[in-house]
């Protein structure tokens, strides 16, 4: 449905869309996550058409969005950050305008105007002007704007911000309704909000895609993991033995010494699967060992750790990597001037930063 | 594209700015045909469509200064960017409603000329002409502000900076005087005005190379023709600028030339300036 390949978006020296590549199929929503600035708005703005890429290419359908703009935005139903409106209409006449414009057959408009404001549950707000409704009706406008003409693709740029809950949990159930009949793409920097509505998530940092799969995958990686932080006094070599015993239902196990407590005191961390609950056993195992247990507790990991954890983390490696395509690219120009009589030689554009490893390496959580 | 039109011309009257333009208009041309056909007795209409081109200056902004700086500001502009609706319609659409609007209040200047037809001998040849030229002034007009309302996301500045340019035109005969004729003048005249360009030039390209090649290129060129032949450059400079002047050309319609040259000067203004703006507009999705 949408493929986009290599797209990349600088704004003077500012990358804000670095080599993005993925492709959309059909029948699923699709979640951008990622934190405040990280590209998301850019790259659906290029997606829709509404601005233009530096290079890459974008599908939508087999139509490429830059040579055939027309037939591409056709297929595609966009709602920006801002809802569009034109604030001195009502509801009514401004999907009448969207609706013309959209080139919707005059037979079709009432009955195509008249289902989305139904969907959107605008229908008695139709006759106000849209300056006169709250933000949450305001929203669904947009929404409605962007379903006119049954659009095979409905793009939805964070459309859950500044609702109250109650809107929030309404518009999500439009969401998960829009996917009936139509390809969803939302974005969101929070990510409990893509995990509640959408499918598959591409995680994207820095203009970059860090991490990209369905929830379930994700999940597997992510949650699928509980820690138990102990603290513990005794013998070095019996703590030893008690955490052999423990290690065959653990996945990790970590051990350090104290540094606030006496001697003799470890803080040890147990990674176990979601399902093993290692309390008990951990609890006789030490006893046995004759240590004493001080402090226990449980944690699980949440995707909003490994979210925060992979965005961050990408974030230290991106510095770096700038620093060295920064250092290349001194050497390039270097290798350049050197070579000054061959016009070819010009200053190589600076190597893509090579993108992380694999992906696997990416998910692992802590303790790997 | 028929769908934004509608849009724009339904918002001129929606908002108050379409009937403020039409009536504004309507007041001053009432107000001078009262003068000088009805309270003097002359029967020439086109006398007082040359007096109130003034009026130009003042509500020209008003019409043009909304129409593209009010969609980016509002950021709607994305809405037309996403509809499967290309720039150059977009922007013709919204210069057709706004040139639509000027022709209410022409069409019914129209019948001015047939009221004072009761009272007298009412040449209806240079009267008719007349008002057509100055509806392509106006058209004209509109489009220059319609390019200065692309240029920002502010309403005021996009009004003022109308409004200066149509003030520039209005003066521009009168500055043209002012300019000493010799071909020296004109020479550093046209040098400046060189300057400026490649200044203009760098200041949209950030290339200083571009901006260097452009000014050497054409203070070269002056240079070779003032050499060749400086009596070429004798007056020309003034001769430019009143050929710019838009107001000026009005001038033979109003002195009972029908001048074919004119209108299609006007019209070829006018599609210059709709194509900077969609040029423009273009600039920023590539921005």
């Amino acid at each position: 449905m949408i493929e986009v390949k290599n797209l990349t978006k600088r704004y003077g020296d500012n990358l804000a869309v670095n080599d993005l590549s993925f492709t959309v199929e059909k029948g699923k929503i699709y979640g951008f996550l990622g934190p405040n600035g990280a590209g998301k708005s850019t790259t659906m703005n290029i997606i829709t058409g509404c601005l233009a890429a530096t290079s890459g290419t974008v599908l939508i359908n087999g139509h490429d969005i830059f040579e055939e703009p027309v037939e591409a935005k056709k297929c595609i139903g966009y709602l920006p950050e801002l809802p569009p409106l034109y604030t001195d209409m009502t509801p009514r006449e401004y999907l009448t305008f969207v609706a013309q414009a959209k080139g919707i057959a005059r037979d079709q408009r009432q009955y195509q105007i008249n289902y989305a404001m139904e969907r959107t549950q605008i229908t008695h707000m139709q006759d106000r002007l849209i300056k006169n409704l709250s933000k949450g009706y305001r929203q669904r406008v947009g929404i409605a704007q962007a379903m006119l003409g049954s659009p095979e693709i409905i793009i939805l740029d964070e459309p859950t911000v500044g609702l109250d809950p109650l809107q929030i949990i309404e518009i999500r159930d439009l969401i998960r309704s829009l996917a009936e009949d139509h390809t969803v793409i939302l974005s969101s920097h929070i990510l409990s909000e893509v995990s509640a509505v959408c499918n598959y998530v591409m995680i994207i940092a820095h203009g970059r895609m860090i991490a990209s799969d369905t929830i379930e995958n994700l999940s597997k990686y992510l949650v699928g993991s509980n820690i138990l932080h102990m603290t513990v006094r005794g013998d070095l070599g019996r703590i030893r033995m008690a955490i052999n015993s423990l290690a065959e239902n653990a996945k990790t196990i970590r051990y350090e010494e104290n540094p606030e407590e006496k001697a003799d005191t470890y803080n040890i961390d147990i990674e176990t699967d979601r399902e093993t609950d290692l309390r008990e056993e951990a609890f006789r195992t030490f006893v046995d060992e004759n240590c004493v247990i001080l402090k226990m507790q449980t944690e699980a990991i949440g995707l909003e750790d490994v979210f925060l954890k992979l965005t961050t983390e990408e974030a230290e490696e991106y510095a770096v990597e700038q620093e060295n395509a920064a250092i290349e690219e001194k050497e390039n120009a270097f290798a350049a001037e050197k070579l000054d009589d061959d016009d070819e030689a010009a200053p190589a554009p600076a190597p893509q930063p090579a993108p992380a490893d694999s992906d696997d390496d990416d998910y692992k959580p802590m303790f790997s | 594209m028929y769908a934004i039109y509608k849009k724009e011309l339904k918002n001129y009257f929606i908002s108050m700015y379409g009937y403020i333009f039409i009536a504004f208009m309507l007041v001053v041309a009432g107000v001078f045909t009262t003068i000088i056909n009805l309270m003097s007795g002359y029967p020439s209409f086109e006398n007082v469509l040359g007096n109130i081109t003034m009026v130009f200056l003042l509500i020209i902004p008003i019409l043009t200064m909304r129409s593209i700086a009010e969609e980016r500001h509002a950021k709607t502009d994305q809405l037309l960017y996403s509809l499967p609706v290309s720039v150059t319609q977009v922007v013709v659409a919204k210069y057709l409603a706004m040139f639509t609007v000027l022709l209410i209040p022409c069409a019914i200047m129209g019948l001015y000329p047939l009221i004072l037809s009761i009272f007298g001998t009412v040449h209806f040849g240079t009267a008719y002409a007349s008002l057509l030229g100055f509806l392509l002034l106006g058209g004209t007009l509109l489009s220059i502000g319609l390019f200065m309302s692309s240029l920002t996301e502010s309403q005021v500045i996009a009004a003022v900076t109308s409004f200066g340019v149509i003030f520039a035109m209005y003066l521009m005969n009168a500055l043209a005087s002012l300019i000493p004729g010799g071909a020296m003048a004109s020479l550093i005249a046209f040098a400046i005005v060189a300057a400026v360009f490649a200044f203009a030039v760098y200041s949209l390209t950030k290339n200083s190379t571009v901006a260097g090649i452009t000014l050497a290129v054409g203070i070269f060129l002056l240079a070779a023709i003032y050499f060749i032949n400086s009596n070429l450059f004798a007056g020309l400079f003034s001769k430019v600028l009143n050929w710019l002047s838009v107001f000026e050309r009005f001038n033979t319609f109003t002195s009972g030339l029908f001048d074919l040259t004119s209108i299609v000067y006007y019209i070829s203004l006018i599609a210059f300036f709709v194509f900077c703006t969609v040029q423009s507009v273009e600039k920023r999705r590539w921005a």
